[in-house]
């Protein structure tokens, strides 16, 4: 296995964006039946696609970042894919909630309309590119292709709530790429170069012209991944879209606004870790990380739908990462990403929870909420079950109880209180941010803002969703038991159960997420793996060698 | 010709921004299209205005950049024509959906 994946290397880089986007093509020739050979084809790409994901990590953790060029130029004139231990984390992540979102869909959602999984493909491989590509304009090319699916399947299942929130979604985000244009146009027209390696191998020389306008464009860049990581003011449009998208979308969403994170992590510590424009706009994004965790977690007291408060918790998750993002600390981040990857999880759990939760709560789906669900469509034969049977299925006796501890778990996890893995991360991130690591200096003033807004977010967290949780299960009804099909149980429990694993071996994840920090502070890694990486020399040079 | 260009990108997006804050579907799509036209001229004068010169190597002309243009400029501006022109097409769908489903062409789906 290892020897194959030895062969292979460098060349699998490329393989968890070419999948997807092969198995799309292929779904949109199959016209627009045939779920269940589509479903097959889907499932199969994303449990390969997550082998894939897995072994790159394991190649980069035992080797070190590797670059790949697609277009067999050298680095900083050509395309230029690279791996590192944060991408390729991310990019398991990315399959993990693929693989679960696509099975819990299978049950019942992919029925709602007609190009669930083409889109689903192709959101997974914008976000595979988008985690992978080591050069500015394609980061926005890729970041175009997953938003385009993701505005494709916030419409899936269609409806007025839906088709109203992708309205906005939809506005923000296309003014948010224009910033994105305005931005990466300007570092290039003051550096020359879109290669992020180069970048910040320029940026570090010390005789920076025009530095200033580096300032102006780096700031501008961010507000567009501000924007894409629902930082305030930019959030308005995160709750309508992630409540009324279809429950498994949502959960594939969760990953969306870590992609805004991920970009600001991997632009600000090659552009401003080190060298002269050091430090640059760390306030900014604490400020802004700040204020946006602390405001998503009222909007969860606020709110007493549970939809709501699941997607107001994906926005505390990443204003609490850009908050630690904005303290500029190594061991900081290293707790981040821990912090991040269980919190991703948590909150794609959460938005599975929910849709079993208020099916179970209001008998059935809210016709508004899934038109193409409803029983007078079914009676007309529109969009029946592929085998032309009403959607019943057998009650399964311990369903309740599943809900129940997984509304725990999920709880537990989103407010971030022990023993699970989000409470190791944010211990972590609070030892970090208060400890020795800054030696007999006191703690600065910025370090207790942030204990502050860590501990604040989770009590408000935990209030909020312990009051939705009393009044969803606690009240005594002549309520039939829940029905969870096993595809349905199957990725709620896996996720829990990865934050769990997370958990259990918090040790040696910990050390990782700590070694990929030190390396995105490090930068040299990155900066030589991209810019040595070696053109192959043509064939026919290879053949007049023999 | 610099007077010229600065001027249209700040019309194109002092325009876009003002039909972008309107309430109506149909100037949200307008003002994004303005936007997108004065960030193409942007990322087009990035590489620098000039005048009659090549943007690839040519026969007789010496290859140093004071006789070329820059020619990736054109490129991310050729890409972000195409990208834009999808997103408006994609965007005027779900503002079509949005209309025959509420009736009304108001962004938030209800007047007032």
């Amino acid at each position: 296995m290892t020897a194959l994946i030895q062969g292979l290397m460098p060349h699998l880089m490329v393989a968890p964006i070419l999948l997807p986007m092969l198995i799309a093509a292929v779904m949109v020739l199959m016209g627009e039946g045939r779920r269940p050979a589509k479903l097959v084809l889907g499932m199969s790409s994303a449990l390969l696609g997550l082998a894939l994901s897995v072994a790159l990590f394991a190649w980069v953790d035992a080797y070190g970042a590797v670059a790949y060029l697609p277009g067999n130029w050298p680095a900083p004139f050509g395309i230029t894919l690279a791996v590192d231990r944060l991408s390729a984390g991310l990019l398991v992540l990315t399959w993990i909630l693929g693989t679960c979102a696509l099975s819990f869909a299978s049950a019942r959602w992919h029925r709602a309309g007609v190009h669930f999984h083409p889109l689903f493909q192709l959101q997974l491989m914008g976000l595979s590119g988008a985690f992978l590509t080591a050069d500015v304009f394609n980061l926005f090319v890729f970041f175009e292709i997953l938003l385009a699916a993701s505005y494709g399947l916030l419409l899936h299942g269609a409806g007025k709530p839906r088709v109203r929130a992708g309205v906005h979604y939809v506005a923000v985000n296309l003014a948010a790429s224009s910033l994105f244009l305005i931005g990466v146009s300007m570092i290039y027209g003051v550096t020359g170069t879109l290669n992020m390696a180069e970048l910040s191998a320029r940026l570090s020389e010390g005789n920076v012209a025009n530095r200033h306008l580096i300032d102006a464009g780096a700031a501008i860049l961010a507000v567009a991944f501000l924007a894409k990581a629902a930082a305030w003011p930019l959030n308005f449009w995160l709750v309508p879209a992630y409540a009324s998208a279809t429950p498994p979308v949502a959960a594939m969403f969760a990953v969306l606004t870590k992609v805004g994170v991920y970009a600001l992590m991997r632009l600000w510590t090659l552009m401003f870790a080190g060298g002269p424009l050091a430090g640059f706009g760390a306030d900014g994004l604490f400020v802004f990380g700040g204020v946006s965790a602390v405001l998503a977690a009222l909007g969860m007291i606020a709110s007493q739908r549970l939809a709501v408060q699941a997607a107001a918790g994906v926005m505390v998750s990443a204003g609490t990462l850009l908050a630690a993002l904005g303290l500029g600390e190594e061991a900081v981040l290293g707790s981040a990403m821990f912090y991040l990857v269980s919190s991703t999880l948590a909150s794609s759990a959460f938005f599975l929870l929910v849709d079993l939760v208020e099916r179970w709560r209001t008998g059935s789906t809210a016709v508004d909420e899934a038109p193409f669900l409803s029983a007078t469509l079914e009676a007309q034969e529109v969009n029946l079950d592929d085998e032309g049977e009403p959607l019943v299925a057998l009650p399964f006796p311990a369903s309740t109880a599943l809900m129940g501890m997984a509304f725990v778990a999920c709880t537990l996890l989103t407010s971030g209180l022990p023993p699970l893995s989000t409470f190791i991360g944010k211990l972590g991130m609070l030892s970090a941010a208060l400890g020795p690591g800054s030696g007999s200096a006191p703690v600065s003033p910025r370090a207790w803002l942030f204990t502050g807004v860590l501990l604040g977010c989770g009590l408000l967290t935990l209030i909020a969703l312990t009051r939705t949780g009393i009044r969803t299960f606690w009240p005594e009804m002549q309520r039939t038991p829940p029905q969870v099909r096993a595809p349905e149980g199957l990725p709620l429990v896996a996720l829990l159960a990865a934050c769990g694993v997370l958990t259990l071996a918090a040790g040696p994840t910990m050390e990782l997420a700590r070694a990929t920090a030190q390396s995105l502070y490090d930068r040299r890694g990155y900066i030589d793996a991209v810019l040595g990486a070696a053109v192959r020399p043509p064939a026919t040079v290879r053949e007049d060698d023999r | 010709m610099e007077v010229v260009l600065a001027l249209a990108i700040g019309i194109l997006i002092g325009s876009g921004v003002w039909l972008l804050l309107r309430p109506r579907t149909f100037q949200l799509v307008v003002g994004l299209s303005l936007i997108s036209y004065a960030v193409n001229l942007f990322i087009f004068s990035i590489g620098g205005l000039a005048i009659d010169k090549e943007p690839i190597l040519a026969d007789g002309v010496p290859p140093d950049l004071a006789h070329y243009t820059d020619p990736v400029p054109q490129a991310l501006v050729l890409t972000a024509i195409v990208i834009s022109f999808a997103m408006t097409a994609l965007l005027l769908v779900i503002v079509l959906a949005s209309r025959g489903m509420t009736g009304t062409d108001h962004v938030d789906g209800t007047e007032a």
